[in-house]
């Protein structure tokens, strides 16, 4: 991992351009400042990663969020209606349930993509182009979903 | 003059203009892909425009009602002509993309007015896609290596190396026709993908899976490989965000996409050979957050103790999917693809899949045979991938270790393995012409070397900084080079001999081994002429037009297809080896004697019976020496009605002549293929050419079927099945009663009666 994390530390200066609130700029002094305690309750970790979280991350990228966590929500109470009331029609069980993992996971992969932290693993690729490929993917996923839901 | 004197100097040192070499690569394409179409027509020039094997008959005739009733009706197309007495949903039961592509085409090219018979499509699709699989080659290629003519090689090789040619000539309409396109084309969109991390090309990947899909059983492959890629390069400490968005898009499209063909269904699911990519989406899950949470906190105990938590899920996972598995949620390995890890396991316990030729483990020649000079590039080729171990070399590798284990399995895998082949071939051999195709020394090494003329103190600066740039020193650039024309053109044009020699190969074994319909049989006469032996297609035209449309076939299941195809009549068993149980009955029928196989095949409403014999013609692919098939898979069924024991000698010989067992002279196989065999000889010579025996002075009797009709080389024998007696006799007792076999003293004895109960 250290070789990556190098290779991020330059990335900022350029990402700066595109959006002030960059992650990874302030995020590093923070991290410094957690590192000097070292030995604290776990409440007080999470409590840190969360207000960490708050502070550093993007508006937009909270918005992301927030449909990731509905998804998920909606996929466990799919989840648990079928394990309540059993799978009889397994095929639309499951393009509910895919439908909602896969917007998942389009919404992780929007979300990676649009971060500045990861400027450097995308090139060339701007969040415009993210979005279209974002747009792109649901669509095909819809398209599927709704074929196999009969 | 010195405009073309420029011309040519930029054109040896390779520095071209952008639009010649477009042009170039453009004309080397379509050359490659020309000479990939034409090197597949020999079967089609020197015979005709027809289907070749069996299973294509099959494809060429749902193709046929595809194109005739329209896409709707084949897709829930319930096929009453096949299974006899089960028949077949065919629209379920099969992997529609073949016959979907080529209707697809023959509306196009009505469409275009240009009208074209379905079999003519059928018959040239293969030829066509290989084309196209010559061009995903060469952009496979292209993602694999800088070099320019990498990918031209690969294509080169893809287009004609006979591994890939044996099952895509003109007339073999089979799934690996397009198949082998799609495999190489998705694997190129997988590889994109992965290197922009791009959410698109995942999700055109998942696109083109899904017709693989729907095009080949033999997607479960890619839905292995693509995970298994993914999986070491998480363990190879690779992660990285490209990985989660690539994978993820193609698994959450792909698998969906894949669940939308009727046969594939919940499979995905369901079943153990997809849960390795389920597996592998869950870890990149966590992975990807483990990785998000590990970019907010900085403690190094924090990181471990994430790694851990990984690892235990993945083990909890890993448990989970072996305990469904155990409990049956999961469905197991099937037989088929089970039996490539356990290699004895077909043999014992599934003898339908062992039965098949293509199902044995290939032998060394074969790999020479089918790959010529690429076969020995091809190590060279996964070694370079190491040296530059970028993610879509790991692919690579990944690949050519997966296919070279499974082609070495089954014969039939060598299909997969050959694309892998070409590639890394290629890639050994372009970087082979890198080094030595430059007339001109490349500047570094000049410099280095000047320096060493120079004196001690500027290259030992230079040496300095070399090996500063790189830590190791077997990996830094020799100082020594070839730059010697004289070994430079000898290594070239060694290269270039190999690369002639393997054209030759290719064009000989294609025209030799790989071009001959097996349904036309082709010999030689003494001056050289060429003698056609048209038996089947005689026999099927004959049952075509001299027998009453519903009338029930009953064959081996090799001619199943065919039959269905060229003689249009219901059949009871065909080559899609669905029911193991209504094969064994056919399987029984024909090994038993008269009196058991008779009621079965009242039962069954067969009219007619067929035969392939080649003892007259030394045929060696007839139903005698598949005859202990047919006993082994009845035995399977009936262990105590048909035993394989009983068809040998008491010293273990597998003999039809005077020596044969009383159980092989009573089976009606035996006796339907040597029915009258006798009488085409001078009295007690009749031989059989296959089996290269003296046959028995008396032939056998058959009373319960009639002969109906034999081909002119007695290869397709067919018979009619009697109708019950009239009076009611068995069939044995008429026949003996009508060939006047009666005692002549009419003895008035009386047998013991049984009591009348009516």
């Amino acid at each position: 991992m250290a070789p990556k994390r190098t290779a991020r530390e330059p990335t900022p200066s350029a990402a700066t351009t595109q959006a002030s609130s960059t992650a990874s700029v302030p995020a590093i002094p923070t991290k410094a400042s957690l590192k000097a305690k070292d030995n604290q309750s776990p409440q007080e970790v999470a409590l840190g990663i969360w207000q960490n979280y708050l502070d550093t991350t993007p508006q937009r990228t909270k918005l992301i969020d927030v449909f990731m966590s509905f998804l998920v929500v909606v996929g466990v109470l799919q989840f648990v209606y079928c394990v309540v009331a059993g799978n009889y029609p397994f095929n639309a069980f499951l393009s509910g349930f895919s439908s909602t993992v896969g917007q998942f996971v389009l919404t992780a992969s929007l979300r990676i993509q649009t971060n500045g932290e990861n400027k450097a693993d995308f090139g060339e690729l701007s969040p415009e182009r993210a979005f279209a490929d974002f747009v792109f993917g649901s669509l095909i996923l819809h398209l599927f979903c709704i074929n196999f839901i009969n | 003059m010195a405009d073309s004197g420029s011309i040519t100097e930029s054109f040896f040192k390779g520095s071209s203009g952008r639009n010649t070499r477009g042009l170039l690569r453009l004309t080397i394409l379509s050359l490659i892909a020309a000479a990939a179409i034409s090197s597949r027509l020999f079967s089609v020039i020197r015979f005709e425009s027809i289907i070749h094997e069996f299973d294509p008959w099959f494809n060429f005739r749902a193709t046929k009602y595809l194109v005739q009733h329209g896409f709707y009706d084949f897709w829930d197309w319930f096929d009453d002509r096949t299974w006899h007495p089960l028949g077949r949903v065919t629209g379920g039961t099969l992997y529609p993309g073949l016959m979907v592509t080529s209707g697809a085409i023959y509306h196009a090219l009505r469409a275009l007015t240009i009208p074209v018979d379905i079999r003519n499509i059928c018959v040239l699709l293969a030829p066509g896609f290989s084309g196209l699989t010559a061009y995903a080659t060469y952009l496979f290629t292209n993602e694999m290596s800088t070099s320019p003519s990498a990918g031209l090689l690969a294509a080169a090789f893809m287009g004609i190396a006979p591994g890939y040619i044996s099952r895509s000539v003109a007339g073999s309409y089979d799934n690996e026709a397009i198949a082998i396109f799609l495999l190489v084309f998705t694997f190129f969109l997988w590889i994109k993908a992965l290197k922009l991390g791009s959410a698109f090309w995942g999700a055109l990947c998942a696109l083109f899976y899904g017709y693989m899909v729907s095009a080949w059983g033999g997607y479960v492959f890619i839905t292995n490989l693509i995970p298994l890629h993914v999986f070491v390069l998480v363990c190879m400490g690779r992660f990285s965000p490209r990985v989660y968005v690539s994978y993820c898009t193609w698994y959450a499209l792909g698998t969906l996409a894949s669940m939308q063909i009727p046969f594939v269904g919940f499979l995905p699911i369901r079943s153990s050979e997809h849960m390795s990519a389920l597996g592998v989406f869950g870890l990149l899950q966590l992975v990807g957050f483990v990785e998000f949470v590990r970019a907010g906190v900085p403690s190094k105990q924090f990181a471990t103790l994430l790694r851990g938590f990984v690892l235990v899920v993945f083990a909890i996972a890993f448990g989970g999917l072996v305990l469904l598995t155990v409990s049956g949620v999961i469905a197991p390995w099937t037989g088929r693809f089970y039996s490539l890890w356990d290699t004895g396991y077909a043999k014992i316990h599934i003898p339908i899949i062992a039965s098949v030729s293509e199902h044995q483990p290939t032998a060394w020649p074969a790999f020479f045979f089918d790959l010529n000079m690429l076969i020995w590039l091809f190590p060279a080729g996964v070694y370079l991938c190491f040296q530059k171990l970028a993610d879509e070399q790991v692919f690579v590798v990944v690949y050519a270790i997966l296919a070279s284990y499974f082609s070495g399995v089954m014969v039939r895998l060598m299909l997969t393995l050959t694309p892998i082949v070409c590639v890394s071939a290629a890639l050994a051999l372009s970087s082979l012409l890198d080094t030595y195709l430059t007339i001109k020394s490349p500047t570094e090494p000049t410099d280095s070397s000047a320096d060493a003329v120079n004196g001690t103190t500027a290259s030992s600066k230079k040496a300095e900084k070399a090996a500063k740039q790189d830590g190791l020193r077997s990996l830094s650039k020799p100082l020594v080079g070839i730059y010697t024309t004289f070994s430079k053109t000898s290594v070239v044009s060694a290269l270039t001999a190999y690369l002639l020699i393997f054209v030759l190969h290719c064009t000989w074994v294609t025209s030799n081994a790989y071009s001959s319909p097996s349904v036309v049989l082709a010999s030689r006469m003494p001056d050289g002429s060429q003698h056609i032996i048209d038996d089947y297609r005689e026999a099927y035209q004959w049952l075509r037009q001299n027998t009453p449309e519903n009338a029930k076939i009953m064959s081996w299941w090799d001619y199943g297809y065919q039959i269905g195809g060229m003689a249009d009549r219901p059949t009871l068993v065909d080559n899609n080896t669905w029911n193991n149980t209504h094969i064994a009955t056919v399987g029984k029928a024909m090994s038993s004697r008269e009196e058991v196989s008779y009621p079965i095949m009242r039962q069954h409403e067969v009219d007619y019976v067929l035969v392939v014999f080649g003892g007259l013609l030394g045929y060696s692919g007839d139903d005698i020496n598949k005859f202990l098939w047919m006993v082994r898979i009845a035995e399977g069924i009936w262990p105590d009605e048909v035993k394989e024991r009983d068809f040998f000698t008491d010293r273990g010989e597998y003999r039809v002549d005077e020596g044969a067992t009383e159980t092989m002279k009573n089976s009606l196989m035996y006796k339907m293929s040597y029915y009258n065999y006798g009488a085409l000889f001078p009295p007690g010579q009749a031989q059989d050419r296959v089996r290269g025996v003296r046959m028995p002075e008396k032939g056998p009797e058959l009373n319960t079927v009639e002969e109906a009709f034999t081909s002119e080389n007695w290869i397709i024998r067919i018979y009619k099945v009697k109708d019950l007696d009239n009076v009611g006799r068995d069939h044995a007792s008429a026949s003996s009663f009508a060939k006047g076999n009666k005692k002549k003293k009419t003895t008035k004895r009386r047998g013991p009666k049984v009591l009348r109960v009516e």
